[in-house]
């Protein structure tokens, strides 16, 4: 490392203003500061510095879905050699799994960096660590078998018009990898919904041995055969078929535990998203109109992307609510409107994404107006308290 | 004003309001009119370009009617002057499309009718056809509706080559076999979000290149 320091520092002044490299001085420091804790002192003014800074808040989110990653690697190969009907021991399959998501995590950074590098070199940006997780939240939250051009297209929309048109890392309204999954939902349904693009090789058609469905819970409860459904133990482990990273209730649960204990995600939002959850299930189940209705509420939160929004999604610090209060009617909503679309919505099975991306839209309203509301009532207190030091 | 009697019908002062329009002063782009047709009729190129034509013969020809008549126009009814004209003119307009290009017009549907409230027509007749002369009045409706245009067709061409592959009609992807290699229209490019967006892109490339076009 000494070594290594030693080089940067010799490179440093090409790169400083009037230097050789002085354009790409932004791509200088961006390296400098992956390998080095930036050296940077303030010279004026008091300013307090927290050593937890994006670069650290990155690492641990990226540590955090960590767990998530490992098991959807295992659950991929499992899902595979269960459909062309093969034993494979748990190596086996996560190495297989892992060789599949890999593509799609290399394709993610590739486009995404690259857009974040050439937009900081355009604006004279420093390149920040903004990137970093949504690159790999965004083939978390695919299917297995997305082809890797429209991965690179959704990435490419998610960075330039979910967040660099706003104006780069923290100034986005919506989160942009759940943006990446919405335009790719919307622009090819075929690949993103239905039985076959869960696991690896259905929809290209491989010998598939007959009785294995590809089916996730969700599908077929919205068909209404909620008699079919995997078992609660099975969809909390995650030995089903789903998106890559969300099928394992367990993982997410270890990921929710570091990011609450090292203090990067908001326990108001995930509390909130799943009470949310919890009281739109229970009144569907107090409705019971139809069989997915009369579907136990507990089994919405293993079942498809709700505990990974809620822990991954709706935690996001920048386009989620800022105020406390905001935080529990934000993540509220989340989790009442995740269940609303799911079961009474019949064109979409999955209700989490839309339900974050809609609240993501009224985060700064609800802050808004919870500022305001705490404006009116110190107001009211002062002329209380005026009034009775003028009496 | 006997100077202005002697202005050539192709001056330069002439010839500006037929081409401010089209860049510096789009009613698309930075007046940011005529929006929601904008979005409907994009889809593909043949209605956008028919879409486009019925405009620029409404506005233009309304223009030269309400100039002509302008100083007739009692002030207190004139909005209501400028579309009983309007109306005459999309109903002419409307009725020719039903004749002659029957698909077309139904594809249309209600927007041809829509075009009486199209906020770029009247604009122009309360702004310009109601202070100016009818030959300016008609280059200026000509010029609107030919920047109106414009829009449309740069959106009709990427909205129709990328979500159906095809150019006015012809499978340009088809033919060049890109479909063999695995590639698929966008769905989401059909829909009329993504038109906003087109529209907000174009808009987004016409400011970075003229820098006084920029609200502070």
């Amino acid at each position: 490392m000494n070594s290594l320091r030693k080089k940067l520092d010799k490179l440093k002044p090409h790169f400083e203003e009037g230097g050789r490299f002085s354009k790409l001085r932004s791509v200088f420091e961006g390296f400098e500061s992956f390998m080095f804790v930036p050296n940077k002192v303030t010279l004026k003014g008091s300013h307090i510095r927290d050593s937890i800074d994006l670069k650290r808040t990155m690492t641990i989110v990226i540590i955090a879905l960590i767990p998530v990653l490992l098991f959807g690697s295992y659950n991929t190969g499992l899902q595979h050699f269960r459909s062309i009907g093969a034993e494979a021991g748990i190596l086996k399959a996560f190495w297989f799994g892992f060789l599949r998501i890999l593509p799609l995590i290399i394709v993610s950074y590739v486009v995404g960096l690259g857009i974040e590098f050439v937009a900081a070199q355009i604006r004279g940006h420093e390149i920040n660590e903004g990137y970093l997780v949504t690159g790999l939240l965004i083939p978390l939250i695919m299917p297995i078998d997305i082809p890797l051009w429209m991965l690179a297209i959704a990435v490419a929309f998610a960075v330039i018009l979910g967040k660099e048109v706003f104006g780069g890392t923290g100034m986005n309204i919506f989160n942009p990898a759940l943006l990446a999954r919405a335009f790719l939902f919307f622009s090819y349904p075929a690949w993103m919904t239905g039985d076959n693009v869960w696991t690896e090789g259905l929809t290209a058609g491989k010998n598939i041995i007959d009785g294995y469905s590809g089916a996730t819970p969700l599908s077929i409860s919205a068909a209404g055969e909620i008699t079919r459904l995997p078992s609660f133990l099975h969809m909390f482990i995650g030995t089903i078929p789903g998106s890559i990273g969300e099928t394992s209730t367990i993982a997410i649960l270890i990921g929710a535990v570091i990011l609450l204990v090292t203090g990067i995600g908001s326990w108001k939002i995930m509390v909130s998203v799943f009470a949310g959850g919890l009281g739109m299930g229970l009144l569907l189940n107090a409705v019971s109109a139809n069989s997915y209705m009369e579907l136990p509420f507990y089994y919405h939160f293993v079942m498809g992307g709700f505990a990974f929004g809620a822990v991954f999604m709706a935690t996001d610090p920048v386009t989620g609510s800022q105020t406390e209060t905001g935080k529990w009617i934000y993540g509220f909503l989340i989790g009442v409107l995740s269940i609303f679309f799911r079961v009474l919505n019949p064109a979409y099975p999955e209700g989490v994404m839309l339900a974050i991306l809609l609240m993501n839209l009224f985060a700064p309203l609800i802050d808004y107006f919870v500022v305001q509301s705490s404006i009116k009532r110190r107001l009211k207190r002062a002329k209380i308290a005026t009034n009775n030091f003028t009496k | 004003m006997s100077d202005q009697e002697k202005e050539p019908m192709f001056s330069a002062k002439n010839f500006k309001f037929f081409t401010a329009p089209l860049a510096d002063n789009n009613p698309i782009t930075v007046q940011v009119l005529g929006i929601c047709s904008a979005l409907a009729v994009t889809v593909k190129l043949k209605p956008a370009i028919v879409m486009a034509l019925s405009v620029t013969i409404v506005v233009a020809v309304s223009n030269v009617v309400i100039a002509a008549m302008r100083k007739y126009i009692p002030d207190r009814i004139r909005i209501i002057v400028q579309l009983v004209v309007a109306a005459t003119m999309v109903i002419l307009v409307d009725q020719f499309l039903k004749a002659f290009v029957f698909d077309v017009s139904k594809q249309l549907s209600v927007f041809v009718g829509l075009i009486i409230t199209n906020c770029i027509l009247m604009g122009r007749l309360e702004a310009f056809a109601m202070a100016n002369k009818p030959w300016p009045s008609f280059i200026d409706g000509l010029g609107n509706g030919a920047g109106y245009g414009l829009i449309l067709v740069i959106v009709a061409f990427i909205r129709e080559l990328l979500g159906s592959g095809t150019i006015y009609g012809y499978p340009v992807i088809e033919k060049l076999g890109v479909y063999k290699a695995g590639y698929e229209n966008n769905g989401l490019i059909i829909l009329p979000p993504m038109a906003l967006i087109l529209v907000g892109l174009i808009i987004w490339v016409h400011r970075s290149r003229n820098n006084s076009l920029i609200e502070k």
